[in-house]
């Protein structure tokens, strides 16, 4: 039985899902959302994800949602298949979960926000908050100066191999790069480039850009 | 060389981890971060954390950062140590504990950390509480605590029948938040009152911790704590809406000797 991916394919959060099964080999469908029509908020889709957010996903009886843990679950359900997402040893693992916490609260929100004032609102036909996400954009400039440092280090985020950490941050930094005119962040950085390089070329993620139509 | 925690106790997310640690019953250091002089900000502490916030474990060579990060490692290295907080005995049941742990991070964390700020931090900074954000942050909450109280009416804890870090992660804002006026909008949701305050038995108490906590309740001038030594039911104030009556639970001990932390404090109290 395929994996159902309820979400719209152009959004980050089940991208991120999407990015992860296409690493393990996980054969998926997508089970469009409509988020203009509110479809999100029906009780029918909150019975699925009882926060009104996408993604959610079914597999058989299983159903599941938050995308950081629906990631987790398929890199340890499928940990013998294909690249090793979760770290190879307790303090592997351990970096993985810090960088994972580090996307989610020190990064997401910021790339989140101006994403939705530049991009999101203006096709949306409304006016975005160009001084916030002037704002988000200088606090941003600070984060990827850490992960410059960081990865200056070390090839990915958690170590020498690629994990769940640096697929996490996919989705939000292609939004930044090619929507949002952000792409100084990761160019201006020497590191941070490079691994933007890397993860971006990866055939999984170049799969996922296929299946969007970007 | 031991566990070493770098921060303040009386910090949320620092709390979170020594609340691991005490579940654990494992033995560890806290080394004090200077907030007030900005040592988070600088080095050394950088080293150890490089976005500049507490708390940062070293467990021998090994450091990490990002409180809940740092639970996690503990709970799985320390697996078979005290209580199983991972819900690590079947796939299935470790990945409802990881779904709660990103609610918590996700849906709860932002609405509770603004109102503990507003309403906690600030005045001790003699900074006005901004009724206009409490107010908007509290229908947040509300909202999401309407999905906890569904959530928390078909099973006793977050991620199932047993007690797990999906749980221990919200104790901190809590032990804040519940004694507060406010806290009315979690004790009018009868099954959100119970989260993290069930009084389940848990396995293995270690005497030692109840101790810790009864003469903390001992030393303070407040009238109000009084731990009994044979059962904690009804002697404890705070505008805690616990049920008592069930002794030898770990993490009540933790969150009084939390609470004992918070009024003892003069304000050293930090939340980043």
């Amino acid at each position: 039985m395929v994996v159902k991916v309820y979400g719209p394919i152009m959004a980050a959060c089940p991208q991120r899902v999407m990015a992860c099964l296409l690493e393990k080999d996980v054969e998926f469908e997508i089970v469009h959302v409509d988020l203009e029509a509110e479809e999100h908020k029906t009780s029918d889709f909150l019975l699925r994800q009882p926060f009104g957010q996408v993604p959610a996903i079914e597999d058989g009886d299983f159903k599941l949602f938050e995308s950081r843990a629906i990631i987790r679950y398929y890199a340890a359900k499928y940990e013998e298949r294909g690249p090793n997402l979760l770290g190879n040893s307790l303090e592997g693992r351990a970096l993985v979960d810090q960088w994972l916490e580090v996307e989610a609260h020190n990064f997401n929100d910021l790339v989140y926000t101006l994403v939705l004032q530049l991009v999101v609102l203006p096709r949306m036909g409304k006016h975005g908050d160009v001084v916030l996400a002037r704002s988000c954009e200088q606090k941003l400039e600070k984060v990827f100066d850490i992960y410059e440092q960081r990865l200056s280090n070390a090839t990915y985020l958690a170590g020498d191999s690629f994990t769940l950490a640096d697929l996490s941050h996919l989705p939000g930094i292609r939004y930044l790069v090619n929507d949002a005119g952000m792409g100084h962040l990761v160019a201006e950085r020497k590191h941070v480039n490079a691994w933007w390089e890397a993860i971006s070329n990866r055939s999984a993620w170049k799969k996922l850009m296929k299946l969007v139509n970007y | 060389m031991g566990i070493k925690v770098h921060g303040i106790a009386l910090s949320t997310c620092t709390a979170r981890v020594l609340l691991c640690l005490c579940e654990k019953g494992l033995d560890y250091e806290i080394v004090p971060v200077d907030i007030p002089n900005s040592a988070h900000k600088q080095q050394p502490y950088l080293s150890l954390n490089p976005f500049g916030q507490i708390p940062a474990l070293e467990d021998g060579d090994v450091k990490v950062f990002e409180s809940r990060a740092i639970s996690k490692y503990l709970a799985r290295k320390y697996k078979d140590t005290g209580v199983d907080l991972l819900g690590s005995s079947s796939l299935t049941e470790s990945i409802i504990v990881d779904t709660w742990m990103e609610v918590e991070s996700h849906q709860f964390n932002s609405p509770m950390q603004t109102i503990i700020r507003q309403m906690v931090v600030n005045p001790i900074f003699g900074i006005a509480c901004d009724e206009k954000i409490i107010g908007a942050e509290l229908e947040k909450l509300g909202k999401v605590l309407d999905v906890y109280e569904e959530r928390l009416s078909k099973c006793k804890y977050l991620a199932g029948d047993f007690y797990s870090l999906a749980d221990l992660h919200h104790i901190p804002h809590l032990v804040y938040f519940m004694r507060n006026p406010r806290s009315s909008i979690i004790t009018s949701r009868p099954h959100d009152s119970c989260v993290g305050n069930e009084m389940k038995t848990l396995p293995s108490i270690d005497n030692n911790k109840y101790a810790i906590a009864n003469s903390f309740a001992k030393n303070t001038a407040d009238p109000k704590v009084e731990v009994s030594s044979d059962s904690l039911k009804n002697e404890v104030s705070y505008g805690l809406q616990f049920d008592l009556s069930q002794p030898g639970n770990d993490f009540l001990y933790m969150l009084l000797f939390l609470a004992k932390l918070v009024h003892a404090s003069s304000g050293e109290l930090f939340v980043h």
